[in-house]
């Protein structure tokens, strides 16, 4: 506090004041309470709760389909991101436009969109009927809406950086006689790596809690297409705010373990972005 | 051989542009292309009558309820946030950083679940909320809160990095000549991060508006009282009532394109001007 009088700019306390208040009623307390609420189960009571089987292929469920997804974010992200820097072709604008919409549209219009293009009478879902493979209401159709929402996170990521990239580390090998393949390979793919790293991590945490945008395609069935957030869903509905809270501990601890790890990432990542064309 | 090597990187170039057209068409386009004719399948007579359903226009009135109250706040947070955290140095500035994007990370679902633990039956304010007659759970100020909740960081988030590289010398310069903290923010701050603050108020708008899971943990689903318009689209869902269903969803639709021209337009005279 000694500081307060060396202060130049106006405002500290009015601002730290509205932003202190606001964090505590929307944020903090709330998140304190389920901190507080679980304290008052038991150890034991948790552990019945989060390993009843059910629980547990959910977790599963949740794991595998989000993981298959950022698989694919990962790539598609990749090559987006690379068309839209590196490329240029009409309709350019459009598309890096369009990159936003899964963010822009509503989980719920994107489920039931989603869900009446891949079922047996859809557009997509009719034709991969011909080869007997079901779209929706399996994992399948899970992992392909995660997907759909998890887009941007990695195209948003990699964006950045490949724009401010120092061309002349690639010129260099260029004129040294490197293949375009390995160019890639070895020069521009390590300096892409952290922010690949912090979209598909994002992405993954925004698929692990999706909820809006799979409960639709997903069906919904029991130790197959059931996820986490559907099951504290239906415990909240039975008013079984204990079983609830505890499964919803396990999740809070999972993003936050991701919240940590993309954190770190970034901070190495802005470094970079800093020291590279500045 | 030159010509051979360019030949090549045509191929690749047009083969990932080819890719790209690809998976946004299906996964992207396709989707809106099933809204809207689903939507006009049994007509326009039959689309009118289901968007200006009784219960779709108080859904849609309690939507942009929602959403202009959640960006008013997230609005006036952010700004609040950004000043306080880039314009001076105090202890536990990282961990306040930190706390502030948790809303992002935490699954719709559990935000829904924590306002029913404050505020619920088990709660031990509620007892207190009863005598004043306040209720929150499955009724209107619980959507609110679930929505500002979910939206907490947008503006912040696009406001805090444009202020931090700007620096503060403009602004130590103008109260060191006398100028009051609202005149130089008015005057010296806000002229630089103009385009990122209306960019972080665009997108606040669009999530505030979609959101589905924690406000469907909240609200109850009261028709025509608590039912916002992506509740809506579910419950006719699930009524297999797929036409108005895909109707009600093609003003989402709309609303969201217009959100995203007005990005566009936003981000493009950002970069213009810089």
């Amino acid at each position: 506090m000694r500081k307060t009088g060396k202060r130049v700019i106006p405002g500290f306390g009015l601002t730290m004041g509205v932003t202190i208040t606001m964090l505590s009623i929307v944020v903090l307390i709330p998140l304190a309470s389920l901190a507080v609420y679980s304290a008052k189960l038991g150890i034991r009571e948790f552990f019945q709760v989060i390993t009843r089987e059910r629980v547990l292929s959910s977790f599963y469920v949740s794991f595998i389909t989000a993981f298959a997804a950022s698989a694919v974010n990962a790539v598609m992200g990749l090559i987006l991101a690379w068309v839209l820097v590196r490329y240029d072709f009409p309709g350019k604008r459009l598309m890096d436009g369009m990159i936003e919409l899964p963010f822009a549209l509503p989980t719920a219009v994107a489920g039931i969109a989603l869900t009446s293009l891949t079922s047996d009478q859809g557009l997509v879902g009719k034709f991969f009927a011909h080869f007997g493979i079901k779209i929706a209401y399996t994992r399948i159709g899970i992992t392909i809406a995660l997907v759909f929402i998890g887009i941007p996170f990695v195209v948003r990521a990699i964006q950045p950086v490949l724009e401010k990239l120092d061309g002349s580390y690639e010129e260099a090998a260029m004129v040294l006689g490197a293949k375009p393949s390995v160019i890639f390979r070895k020069v521009i793919f390590p300096e892409l790596m952290p922010a690949l790293f912090t979209g598909t991590g994002l992405a993954f945490g925004r698929c692990l809690g999706e909820y809006g945008s799979v409960v639709f395609i997903a069906g919904n069935k029991p130790f197959y297409t059931e996820i986490t957030p559907l099951i504290i869903m239906s415990e909240l509905q039975e008013y079984d705010y204990a079983s609830a809270t505890s499964i919803a501990l396990v999740m809070l601890f999972v993003s936050f373990l991701i919240l940590f790890a993309v954190n770190a990432l970034q901070a190495h990542n802005a470094k970079r972005i800093k020291g590279g064309n500045l | 051989m030159e010509a051979g090597k360019n030949k090549k990187q045509q191929i690749v170039k047009w083969l990932l542009i080819g890719i790209s057209v690809l998976f946004l068409g299906i996964m992207l386009v396709l989707p809106l292309f099933v809204v809207v004719t689903e939507a006009l399948r049994k007509g326009w007579a039959f689309y009118i009558e289901a968007i200006t359903d009784e219960y779709t226009i108080k859904a849609l009135i309690l939507t942009l309820k929602a959403t202009g109250i959640a960006v008013i706040c997230n609005t006036i947070f952010g700004l609040c946030a950004a000043w306080a955290l880039t314009r001076f140095h105090f202890r536990g500035k990282k961990i306040l950083t930190t706390m502030i994007d948790v809303p992002v990370t935490v699954s719709p679902i559990i935000a829904g679940l924590i306002y029913i633990l404050v505020f619920g039956k088990q709660s031990v304010l509620y007892p207190y909320l009863q005598q004043a007659g306040i209720k929150i759970v499955f009724a209107v100020p619980g959507i609110i809160l679930a929505t500002i909740f979910v939206t907490f960081p947008f503006v912040s988030r696009e406001l805090i990095p444009v202020l931090e590289s700007i620096g503060t010398d403009e602004e130590e310069a103008a109260a060191l000549m006398g100028a009051k903290g609202f005149t130089i923010f008015r005057r010296v701050t806000f002229p630089h991060i103009k385009w990122a603050f209306l960019y972080g108020v665009v997108l606040c708008t669009a999530r505030a508006m979609g959101e589905f899971g924690a406000v469907s943990v909240l609200s109850g689903h009261l028709r025509g009282k608590t039912n916002t318009l992506p509740l809506h689209v579910e419950i006719l869902f699930n009524e297999f009532q797929y036409v108005p269903a895909f109707a009600v969803s093609s003003i989402l639709v709309i609303l969201a394109v217009i959100l995203l021209v007005i990005r566009s337009i936003v981000e493009y005279r950002g970069k213009k001007e810089t």
